[in-house]
This record gives C-alpha cells, structure tokens and sequence, in this order.
C-alpha cells in the first residue's frame, strides 16, 4: 500500500531544511515503507521548494557503490533533483551552517550534451548524449537525524543530497575511458582516499544510461545542459570547519572547497 | 629461537601449504630488524632473484596496524607467473590478489637519499601487475617484525607489458580490481605512499643501509594499491589501471 501521507511528510523534510533541525526516520514509525514511498514523498518535497523559486539543473544519483547498496539494503542506486541553489563553484567556501551532518564526496559529473528520454537507452547511446564531464564534489547531508536512514527515508530526503560543487572545463569523453579516471581526495593537504571512475556503477556513463531508464518511467526526461552526478568513487567523509578539500581527477583536473562556519547568504553560489 | 630455524618455519610452512601461527608467538623479542635477519635467510635459499616488493604502502594500512613506514621484500624468480598463466591455488595457502604498479628498472638505482624523480628516471618502464599474497600465518595474523620475516606475504605475482613512465602522471591513474566479472575495489596510483614512485625511493633508501640497491633488469611491485581480494579455483581476478593496460589472472 503506498504512503497516505507524502504531503505531510514533504513538509517535514521541507521544515527540516528551513531549521536544520533532523526529524527522526519516517521508517521509524513505519517500517514498510520503501522506494516507491521515498519516491512519492520526494516528489512533494520538490514541489514544495520549486515553488520557493528552486529550479532543477540536473539529478544526483547515490548508493551506486557495491559497498553503500549493501549498507542500506538494497541492488540498485537511486536519485534526486539537483536544485539550482545548491550548486558551488570551484574554489568556493561552504558555510557548515547551511546544512545538518554534511559529508563530502568527490564525484564525476557529466554534463549533458543532448536530450535522452528512457526507457531504453542503452550505455552507448548515453555516451553520445554527454558533452563531457567535470570534476565535481557532492556534501552529502541528511535530514534524518544521526543518519539513521533506511532506502524510504534517504530517498524520500532528495536521496540526500546537500550540494554540489563543479569545476568549470568540461572535457569531452572522446577517448577517455570513464571507468579508469583515477581520483584522489586530500583534506587540508594531506590524502584521504583515491578511487576510479569504475567505483560507480561499474562505470559512471552506465550511471547516466541507468537514471535516464528509470526517469523515462515517468515521462522525466534528461535535458541538455542537465548536471548528472554519477555517485561517490569512495567512502564520505564528514566535513569540519576550517576544512580544505581538494578532489584531483585525472584527465578532469581538480577542484577545491573550503569548509567555514556560518550558514548561507554571504557566499558565492549559495 | 634463532634466525635459522624461524626461517626453517616458513620454510617448511611454504613446503607443507599449512599456515602456522605467528614466530613472535615463541619469539616474542622478534623485531623489524630480527624479521629482516629472517627474511636474508629466505633469500638465500629462494635461488634467482628478479625484484622487490613492497608491503603496508597505505597510511590507511599504516594508522591500522600502528606503523609509520612501510616494509619490503623480496621477488623469486620461481614465483613469477607469465602473462595468461593461470594460478595454481593448490600450491599455496590461503592467497589473496592485489593490484600494483610494477616499475622495471632500466639502470641501477641505489643511495640514501633517492627520490620518487630518481626512480621514475632510472625505470626503463611502467606495468600494471597483480601480486598473489600468500601469508604463511593462519588468518593474515602478524606483527609487523612476523610478516617482514615472511618475505611480506609475497606469494606469486604477474607483470603486464611494461610502457615508458615518461609525461604519465603515477599518482592519479585510475585502478580497478574485478573479481569474476564485478568491480571488487577501485584506487588511484596515490594510494601507494602517495606515489608508487615515493614508495619504491623508499625502499631504495632502506636498502642503502645494507649497502644494496636495485639492479638493471629488476622489477619492483609498488605496493598494493586497493585491499587484497581472496582468491580460490575457477575465479579470474582482473586488474586495469588507466594508461598502463590490463592484466588477467585465472585460478585454478
């Protein structure tokens, strides 16, 4: 039986934000909740902020790694709008006060040269339609208190997503093999993690071909110009102030972000 | 229990495909040093010697197990597996694939004080390899002073087709392990001691202090790159790493 209440629970998330003040997990109360709830919820939520002015600039698409599928429970990824108020630049400072329990995570993101409309689009086809790719940076961030998020409640919480940061060159796929772009993540000048492009999906333009699919089921399509954020290469890592993160891409280039206090407003991109 | 017959443990460990519990069990002394002594002994016994190797090269490894440097060993020849040759598990204990940047070198590199430079100019080429580990102690359970004595769990390794290290960036290729057709873990060069080549300058370092070096010729794995992948009969371990190629191993 699907959710009765995703307006209420919309409005909840919606309040959440506004306060950052996280709301225990709607799986809590009932445990039969699952993708197609987190979904319907979703959909209110979005409602709710693009009536605030928001507008979609692209789809994030998380638990894409072996590791975090089995975390959560479950075989496939998911996904969540991109809103146009989230997105930071390379080199920007992010004010740990616009969030709850941020973390970050260094991402491939494509940039979408053409229009792809699933279902049926198939990986090759998903290449074609990518102008290229950036090197980008996802502060994950849940509404759900401590984390404590089932599939129902992540995805419901715009599959927690907080923002994104990007670098500006996109470069052209044209020979490049998505699956093999090494990365390495340094926080104040000392590395963290390194991953590679496979660590999504297998491969991050499999990523691209899998939300263009799922979109397609309900009449979304993926739009040119469109930011899609194909999943973490490696473990978040939680953000503190003061912090400098520092992603690396091989064949992308690099990108860096500064963690302050204080909350959004005076920052550029907020 | 001297240097001799704790090396006659892994020896006969080796001999008998039986893991054996750890030598600073009855040899709690043992230190780094000690395991070294151990280890020469190894190496005098394993007949042609065609490289290194080196262990523990990640700081996540390092912070984990309470160490600040990483360790080495040695590469026999009768260990190494050409290119397409499957691995017989039988032969050995409990082996496990990781995989690494192999540097081959081109002239001889020695000295205290050579650089991650140094060593990416004395390398005639670069390879992806995959290196078998083979722990001699029951779980992967050891002191550092016990898995130095072991020859750093080097159990067999393969060595793909070497390319010119030149204007290639080590640190941030791109690295993928697959396990019978799935991506079991994915790294960057870095994940060696920051650069595989800073790993291998280490090591040359270390030597120095013995008064060795590297030979022309030898081949050196850089250190594993992501978390080692057990491995039994009938899976096929894949390692690819951006501009270096690919290299399959089959077990059997």
């Amino acid at each position: 039986m699907p959710v009765t209440d995703a307006p209420a629970k919309a409005r909840a998330l919606y309040d959440a934000r506004r306060t950052r003040v996280p709301i225990p997990p709607f799986t809590d109360e009932d445990p039969s909740l699952g993708m197609a709830d987190g979904y319907a919820v979703q959909k209110e939520l979005v409602a709710l902020l693009l009536a605030d002015g928001d507008r979609i600039i692209g789809h994030k698409v998380g638990l894409t790694s072996k590791p975090m599928q089995k975390m959560v429970g479950v075989d496939s990824p998911d996904y969540g709008p991109v809103l146009a108020s989230t997105v930071y630049r390379d080199g920007d400072t992010i004010p740990l006060g616009s969030f709850i329990a941020p973390k970050i995570e260094a991402e491939i993101v494509f940039v979408l040269g053409e229009r792809l409309e699933g279902p049926g689009v198939t990986v090759t086809q998903a290449h074609a339609a990518i102008a290229g790719a950036v090197a980008g940076m996802e502060i994950v961030d849940s509404r759900i208190v401590d984390w404590r998020i089932k599939l129902a409640d992540t995805v419901a919480d715009l599959a927690s997503n907080g923002a994104m940061a990007t670098s500006s060159r996109i470069v052209p796929l044209d020979g490049i093999d998505s699956r093999l772009i090494g990365m390495t993540l340094t926080r104040n000048g000392e590395l963290i993690d390194t991953g590679a492009g496979a660590a999504a999906l297998g491969d991050p333009v499999a990523v691209v071909a899998w939300l263009a699919n799922v979109l397609g089921e309900n009449g979304v399509a993926l739009e040119p110009g469109h930011l899609i954020m194909t999943g973490a290469l490696h473990a978040a890592v939680p953000m503190q102030a003061d912090d400098v993160f520092r992603a690396e891409f091989d064949r992308l280039g690099p990108i860096t972000v500064r963690v302050a206090t204080g909350s959004a407003g005076s920052e550029s991109g907020a | 229990m001297d240097t001799q017959q704790l090396a006659a443990r892994l020896s006969k460990a080796v001999a008998d495909r039986t893991a054996i519990d750890q030598l600073s069990d009855d040899a709690p002394d043992l230190d780094l040093a000690g395991g070294y002594a151990v280890q020469r002994v190894l190496r005098e016994e394993a007949g042609p010697l065609v490289g290194w190797k080196l262990g523990v090269t990640s700081r996540a490894k390092q912070a984990q197990v309470g160490v600040s440097a990483p360790v080495f060993g040695f590469l026999a020849g009768a260990n190494a597996l050409d290119l397409g040759e499957p691995l017989d598990t039988s032969q050995l204990i409990q082996p496990r694939c990781e995989p690494e940047i192999v540097f081959v070198l081109g002239r001889d590199l020695a000295g205290p004080h050579v650089t991650a430079a140094d060593v990416i100019s004395a390398s005639s080429g670069v390879a992806v390899g995959i290196e078998v580990l083979d722990s001699r102690f029951r779980d992967y359970r050891f002191t550092m002073a016990d898995v130095v004595a072991d020859n750093t769990s080097a159990g067999r390794f393969v060595v793909g087709t070497p390319v010119p290290p030149a204007s290639i960036d080590l640190r941030l290729v791109g690295v993928v392990l697959e396990k019978n057709g799935e991506v079991v873990a994915t790294a960057s060069g870095a994940a060696s001691l920051g650069h595989p080549a800073a790993a291998v300058a280490w090591m040359v370092r270390a030597m120095a202090a013995h008064g060795e070096g590297l030979k022309a010729g030898e081949v050196v794995l850089s250190g594993g790159l992501t978390a080692a992948v057990p491995v039994a009969p009938g899976d096929v371990v894949v390692a690819s790493i951006d501009r270096l190629g690919t290299v399959e191993l089959g077990c059997r």
